[in-house]
């Protein structure tokens, strides 16, 4: 027993010995502003910044080669350390926040077909195109959910994803891995959005879903500059945010929503200003 | 003489560590997509199989055996061997940041991998003595490179192929190690067992 401690311990001795002196014959030179930049960094390792891991974006930022304000979820105070960890000015990127444009969930949307399969969104897309007959819509199966890795996406009970505004950094990693491409970056200020991502005719969208856009143009009349139609769907001119709100009533379908009124109906999540008030 | 040339040729080609033991195969299928990147890897792989071996034959020999803790025997190995890859890692990343870089993960993960392991249990079950220990780690770590090396090239060749949907990355790599497998199995009966 003493002899197996003895011997293994010996042997450790030696090994990290000689290990210790081999670090500090072969250390390599690190600049002491990665190491810097590297414990200033949120270290989720999202990918964000398009550099693998946080170890890599600082390796590039001391390099030269990026920009201080590559890193959402960092904010703009990151951004400020940075700028002063490397002695450059640095502009914050004006934060984004991603949305689900979809609010059709299992009450509100038809489905093709009872699909019993991996729940994986971009498996469900596979076969048949979904499981959903909108072909824009989300299918609440999730992927983005598990890409999240701010755990800011909840899953409705009936099968909507929703995007909480008050954990989302603008990773955009729920953007990469939905199959439908109905989540989207908007700037963090707009809050009025509408919540339809499918180019079908009016009258097609009404029979599959409750809550689709019909491109009936009255948002766009109350608030021209708010909103475009492109290809049957309305969407929110960013630029002109704050004029959009004025359309929410008038929309027949009830596709448009105010965030900072509330979520989508089925979520859990309450607004960031529910307490206070707003203006109306 | 003959004896440590048999044992040479038995462990680079009838006996090759990858193609018929089937030892070492995460870097076999992960480092073999460029010639270079497997030349580093087999000779990083080859330091530390050769120098695993001399170092565990002393363990073995002096340490292990005398206190009668011959249970000890993969602990102390892998201790060993896991304090090599460290240096072989150190060095690596000081002499050459670009291999370093092309090796990634799997300069570490040569610490778990069986190849080496493999070779220090196979030295001290086979009886060797220091010298045939030696050889016998030299040809095994040649037999490592030369299959990785060679897959190598295969892969890089492939590359270039129209290969079916189907077939596309591991599973074509997976199809080609097993007919290499199976061509090296045409060295059998080269030397007796």
């Amino acid at each position: 027993m003493l002899a197996a401690i003895l011997s293994l311990g010996c042997i450790g001795m030696i090994a990290a010995v000689a290990l210790g002196f081999a670090a500090k014959k072969f250390a390599v030179e690190v600049d002491p502003r990665e190491l810097a930049a590297m414990e200033v960094l949120p270290g989720a390792n999202c990918g964000a910044c398009g550099f693998p891991g946080c170890a890599g974006y600082a390796k590039a930022l001391v390099a030269g080669t990026i920009d201080v304000n590559q890193c959402p979820p960092g904010g703009a105070d990151v951004v400020a350390k940075l700028a002063r960890i490397l002695g450059v000015e640095a502009a914050a990127a004006s934060p984004e926040f991603a949305v689900v444009l979809c609010q059709g969930d299992n009450r509100k949307a038809q489905l093709k077909y009872n699909y019993l399969g991996l729940e994986d969104c971009t498996a469900a897309q596979r076969i048949a195109d979904g499981p959903k007959v909108c072909p824009g819509g989300c299918l609440g199966l999730g992927s983005c959910q598990r890409a999240c890795p701010f755990d800011a996406i909840e899953m409705t009970a009936a099968g909507l994803a929703v995007i909480n505004r008050e954990k989302c950094t603008g990773c955009r990693k729920c953007v990469a891995v939905c199959p439908r491409q109905v989540i989207r970056m908007a700037p963090a200020e707009a809050t009025v959005h509408v919540l339809c991502n499918s180019h079908d005719k009016g009258a097609v969208v009404r029979k599959y879903c409750q809550v689709g856009c019909i491109a009936c143009q009255l948002c766009k009349k109350a608030a021209p500059d708010a909103y475009k139609i492109e290809n049957m769907l309305a969407t929110v001119v960013y630029e002109h945010h704050s004029e959009a709100a004025v359309a929410i009533a008038k929309c027949p379908t009830r596709c448009i929503r105010d965030f900072a009124e509330g979520y989508p109906d089925g979520s859990a999540l309450l607004p960031a200003d529910a307490d206070k008030p707003h203006a109306a | 003489m003959t004896d440590l040339l048999v044992i040479l040729v038995s462990a680079i080609f009838v006996n090759n560590f990858v193609l018929a033991r089937f030892l070492g195969i995460c870097p076999f299928l992960g480092v073999s997509k460029k010639v270079e990147t497997a030349l580093g890897m087999g000779m990083a792989v080859t330091f530390v199989m050769t120098v695993a071996t001399v170092v565990t034959w002393f363990v073995q020999y002096f340490v292990l055996i005398p206190f009668g803790i011959e249970y000890l025997q993969t602990i102390a190995f892998i201790l060993v061997i896991a304090s090599l890859v460290q240096l072989v890692e150190m060095v690596i990343q000081k002499v050459s940041p670009v291999l370093y870089q092309s090796l990634g993960i799997f300069l570490p993960l040569i610490t778990t991998n069986c190849a080496v392991l493999g070779l220090a249990v196979l030295n001290i079950q086979k009886d060797y003595t220091f010298l045939e220990g030696v050889v016998f780690s030299i040809g095994a770590a040649l037999g490592f490179t030369l299959a990785l090396v060679l897959f190598a090239g295969l892969r890089e060749r492939l590359e270039l192929c129209a290969i079916p949907q189907s077939f596309r990355g591991t599973a074509i790599a997976l199809v080609t190690a097993g007919l290499l497998s199976l061509a090296f199995m045409g060295f059998a009966g080269l030397v007796k067992g």
